[in-house]
């Protein structure tokens, strides 16, 4: 998703000059072909977040737009109150790019992983919340929602999924209507959740806009009974959102996740996607469990 | 015979203008001090009424503030929406109180307004918030913050070609924090010359960290420093006009916290306290 990332970047700085592009000296090498371009709007800023998301602040306010991208934690949770107040009380706009997501620098460890970032942002009024589930997905949705009034959060991901989905910006949609249930598809997730999928006979719907959520499509969709989260971040994130759209209704919940507990171990992200059940066979399995008790 | 004349009227001329340009200094300087004196009887009002706000801090920085809103900025009322003017951000937001009064009496907003600081209903709180008050241009309050919005700004005005100073006020006490020392690397690094911080160094917070020499801290960082008395007002509009060519420029300027109210200054026990209707009386009086 990163290259998507460079590339979506230069062609929408090549049309709207306010874009301006901080690195915090991630993915510099990529970018090279954009330094050489427009040397007056990309900064390899350095490393020193906390300051330079307040220089993006002060990018906004002179009615240009921000554009930064580093690792999630250092986007997320070391600048979290600069995300807050500069971003979020003040109402600028701007883009924060992530790369990275929970654990794909997994051998790394836990001081490069990322499973709360969501949580945490979902704090911040106003602050959109996106997550693509493809390289697609990221052009579609960047492109029509940078250049808006509210700060962005993309979380990209280098194990995004491989299916063409017409996704719109603010908005979920149905992949396949069933009968015993409802299974909700955050970005990464869909291909895994399709394919976990195929002995229940369930609703899916997918979401990459997390943060406004589309909650009337999830009231329509959903009626009562069973609705399970399948999350590629901290397990129960989407809860309240799921729980505030869908008052008044009887509803059994499942969410899957990221466990929230340090990941002290390394190898992969796949590795990881094993250890945590988010492969297609840990899904399924929690998923068939859950939908296929007391039937 | 005749040219020697001619050329001692003509040094009689000069005298008699420097005179009276000396007498128009003179007058502009009582009348600056009257001025900030009002505006510092018009906060203990205000903080009478609701006991909020930090009433030392405000009257550290209102000095510095006045001139720049008088003679520096070049923002009104009229120009505040428009990019082709200086700006201002007032990082040590706790000193709010301060930029209320310059405001207000700039015709930001009444002193009817000022009047109603910190009450439920108020667009004046004890932090400034830009979404609320014309003529704030950051929310400030946690410290840290405004100074790299400011070099945020200063970079985005090089960007566009625009040629107008950003001005950032930032506490001693801020100075512990890491962003500020971020800041001070980014800001000489993309040669900011249109960036002016200026230091309210009240050595309030000399209790927990003594900053030491910040003239060679800053220095060293890559800046233009300068050293004035943050309450001597031309000595305070001598340090805001240099221009490097460069370089950044940091303004120390040494002040006292409660500055010209013997009961304050100083006394780091009334850092966030409301006076009573007796001691407010005392304060009234000294500002006379």
């Amino acid at each position: 998703m990163r290259k998507q990332f460079v590339k979506t970047a230069e062609a929408v700085a090549e049309h709207d000059e306010r874009l301006v592009l901080l690195l915090g000296d991630i993915g510099v090498f990529g970018f090279q072909n954009v330094f050489s371009k427009y040397p007056e709007r990309v900064y390899n800023i350095g490393i020193c977040e906390q300051a330079f998301t307040s220089l993006a602040a002060g990018i906004s306010k002179m009615n240009l737009i921000p554009l930064v991208h580093s690792i999630a934690p250092f986007v997320v949770e070391r600048c979290f109150e600069q995300l807050k107040i500069d971003f979020g009380y003040q109402r600028l706009r701007g883009s924060f790019v992530s790369i990275g997501a929970s654990y794909d620098y997994a051998a790394l460890g836990c001081t490069h992983h990322c499973p709360g970032d969501i949580a945490l942002l979902k704090t911040i009024p106003g602050m959109n919340i996106i997550v693509p589930g493809s390289d697609r997905d990221f052009d579609v949705l960047f492109r029509a929602a940078y250049s808006g009034h509210n700060p962005n959060y993309f979380r990209l991901t280098e194990k995004g999924h491989a299916l063409d989905v017409p996704v719109t910006f603010r908005r979920g949609m149905k992949i396949r209507e069933g009968r015993d249930g409802t299974v909700v598809a955050i970005g990464p997730m869909l291909e895994r959740v399709v394919n976990a999928c195929i002995n229940v006979d369930v609703t899916i719907l997918y979401y990459t806009t997390l943060s406004p959520f589309d909650g009337e499509l999830l009231s329509a969709t959903f009626q009562k009974g069973k609705i399970a989260v399948v999350e590629p971040f901290y397990e129960g994130t989407m809860s309240y959102d799921i729980v505030s759209f869908l008052q008044g209704k009887s509803i059994n919940m499942l969410s899957v996740g990221v466990p929230r507990r340090f990941l002290i171990n390394y190898g992969s992200a796949t590795d990881q996607d094993v250890a945590c059940g988010l492969d297609v066979a840990g899904i399924k399995t929690r998923l068939e469990r859950f939908f296929n008790a007391k039937k | 015979m005749l040219e020697l004349v001619l050329q001692l009227e003509a040094i009689e001329d000069h005298i008699l203008d420097a005179r009276q340009l000396s007498d128009q200094a003179e007058e502009q300087m009582i009348s600056d001090i009257e001025i900030v004196k009002k505006m510092k009887r018009e906060i203990i009002e205000a903080m009478l009424l609701t006991g909020e706000g930090h009433l030392p801090s405000a009257f550290s920085i209102i000095d510095i503030l006045w001139v720049l809103y008088d003679k520096i900025l070049n923002i009104d009322s009229n120009n505040i929406e428009k990019d082709d003017r200086n700006h201002f951000i007032l990082s040590k937001g706790h000193g709010a109180l301060a930029l209320y009064a310059v405001l207000s009496e700039r015709n930001f907003f009444t002193k009817e307004e000022l009047r109603k600081f910190a009450r439920y209903d108020s667009p004046l709180g004890g932090h400034p918030d830009c979404k609320k008050v014309l003529g704030v241009e950051a929310s400030t309050g946690s410290l840290g913050h405004g100074l790299p919005m400011a070099i945020g700004m200063a970079l985005g005005m090089k960007i566009r070609r625009l040629n107008h100073r950003v001005y950032t006020i930032v506490g001693d006490g801020e100075c512990n924090e890491g962003t500020i020392w971020e800041s001070a690397l980014l800001a000489s690094h993309h040669c900011l010359n249109n960036l002016v911080c200026i230091i309210d160094y009240n050595h309030s917070t000399d209790r927990a960290l003594t900053l030491g020499n910040l003239s060679d801290k800053f220095s060293s960082f890559g800046w233009c420093v300068t050293i004035v008395n943050g309450h001597i007002h031309e000595e305070i509009l001598k340090g805001l006009k240099i221009i490097d060519d460069h370089r950044p420029l940091v303004i120390i300027a040494d002040t006292i916290k409660g500055k010209g109210i013997k009961m304050i200054e100083n006394n780091p026990a009334w850092h966030h306290r409301g006076p009573t209707q007796e001691e407010a009386s005392i304060m009234l009086k000294e500002l006379q």
